[in-house]
């Protein structure tokens, strides 16, 4: 177990491996996201009080879980990257980082199209809100920070350093609820005992979520090899890779 | 151990007070940025008492984060900074006294001059102190937090908006309760509860900053 996992953590055999896992991940991403539009669209009943317009919730929080479950997975795997010295993992953090952003950023443009006919405003200065915005702004400080050391090796190890520093602000978004009452509804599916969204709304949103990760797996594979590409280009094993097509 | 760090605080000291451009340019920048909220929010004293809290909070964290862009830069250049990585005293506890120093020198100015600032905003007397007693809980925890931030930026020429893009979101809490408390005190309002988080806040980041910051340079200067 412990030969695969350290196997695995060498640029070559991971390779090799996302190399056959992609397209798998991408059917399974695809098929799992048109089963969720479909059940959240067509079979998810009508809500009484938002009509058709609640429907923007099946793309709208699992984004939002992914946003903040990438930013974590980032801080685990930057840590894992300084104790271990794992390149790997840096890899990953670097590779996680534009599609983190990129489901923060649709989680903020999603909820202020849900925001427009529900509050009335495309966007309030609410604690959840203003929390998956300076979500953005980590994101956006990372990769600037990567971006602007031209080692990279230092590039990798400083940002590492400071996700494990912001990932201080995921305890802040899921608390802001608590913190300051404004006008957004307190969160429905974690809430202690019984969900208070009806099953039949909760199933299209399981599965919705299901579908953004597995779509978050199969786009950080292809843009960690491409991450390895550009890094190892030298190395004979890549070059063995090629001669056989 | 104390012994290094009396040193390292002493020299930067030092320093400091024979470049005077190093703590007035942080004071004047906090009063002309105030004063430039007065002309956009006009002449009202009622908007500006609604808003005064907040324009001097703003005013102040942006004055410590463009200070700390030197905050490293010197040592850096003339290599003191890999004196003191060498150094057989704990990095942590040198870099929280370069961090004092800072503070003294960049935010303890903010604090003397924040009561001058309160009363051109028409703050009430207990919203002034409640407004100086905040400065001086958090102006410590920004440059805490800012010497992180120098720290990861320290090979960079131009570092001024990355080290403000990385650290700003980090200050956004402390900006929150700060601004509240003043507000909470301008309605008479009890701000212990603000004032406690604040102080968490800033023994948190004492606590745990200057590892971080440790740790960057480290890095950066590949140790």
């Amino acid at each position: 177990m412990w030969l695969w996992f350290h196997k695995l953590s060498t640029a070559r055999h991971f390779y090799a491996l996302a190399t056959r896992v992609t397209p798998w991940l991408g059917w399974l991403a695809g098929i799992t996201i048109l089963i969720g539009l479909y059940l959240g669209l067509v079979v998810a009943p009508i809500d009484y009080q938002q009509k058709d317009a609640y429907r923007i919730m099946f793309v709208h929080v699992p984004s939002a879980w992914m946003s903040m479950m990438i930013y974590t997975m980032m801080a685990v795997s930057g840590a894992i990257g300084l104790i271990w010295r794992i390149k790997l993992a840096h890899v990953a953090c670097t590779a996680a980082a534009t599609i983190g952003a990129s489901f923060t950023l649709i989680t903020l443009v999603s909820g202020s199209i849900w925001g427009k006919p529900m509050w009335g405003a495309w966007w309030a200065w609410d604690a959840r809100l203003t929390s998956e915005l300076i979500l953005l702004f980590l994101y956006l400080g990372f990769m600037a920070l990567q971006s602007a050391i031209p080692d990279r090796n230092k590039a990798q190890k400083a940002g590492a350093i400071l996700l494990l520093a912001g990932v201080v602000n995921i305890p802040i978004i899921h608390y802001s609820v608590l913190w300051w009452h404004t006008l957004h509804q307190n969160p429905s599916v974690t809430k202690f005992g019984a969900p208070s969204i009806h099953t039949s709304m909760l199933i299209p949103l399981l599965v919705m979520s299901i579908g953004f990760t597995l779509l978050f797996l199969t786009l950080l594979a292809v843009r960690m090899r491409a991450m390895i590409l550009e890094t190892e280009y030298k190395a004979k094993w890549l070059q063995q890779l090629k001669e056989p097509a | 151990m104390t012994g290094a760090f009396g040193a390292l605080l002493k020299r930067d000291l030092t320093l400091v007070a024979r470049t005077p451009g190093d703590y007035t340019t942080p004071v004047i920048f906090f009063i002309v940025c105030t004063t430039l909220f007065s002309f956009v929010a006009g002449t009202d004293s009622a908007i500006l008492k609604a808003i005064g809290p907040g324009v001097i909070w703003v005013a102040a964290l942006l004055s410590s984060m463009l200070s700390l862009e030197g905050f490293f830069r010197n040592d850096y250049e003339d290599g003191t900074l890999e004196q003191i990585l060498t150094a057989p005293a704990p990095l942590p506890l040198l870099v929280l006294a370069k961090t004092l120093a800072h503070w003294i020198s960049a935010g303890l100015p903010l604090l003397l001059i924040s009561p001058i600032l309160g009363i051109l905003m028409n703050l009430d007397s207990f919203s002034t102190v409640v407004l100086i007693v905040t400065i001086a809980i958090s102006t410590p925890t920004f440059s805490l937090i800012g010497a992180f931030g120098a720290s990861l930026v320290i090979a960079q020429k131009k570092a001024g908006m990355l080290l403000s893009l990385l650290t700003l979101p980090l200050c956004v809490p402390i900006l929150i309760f700060s601004v509240s408390a003043v507000l909470a005190a301008a309605e008479q309002a009890p701000v212990s509860g603000h004032l406690l988080l604040l102080s968490a806040f800033f023994i948190f980041a004492l606590t745990l900053a200057p590892f971080a910051t440790a740790s960057a340079l480290r890095v950066m200067l590949d140790n």
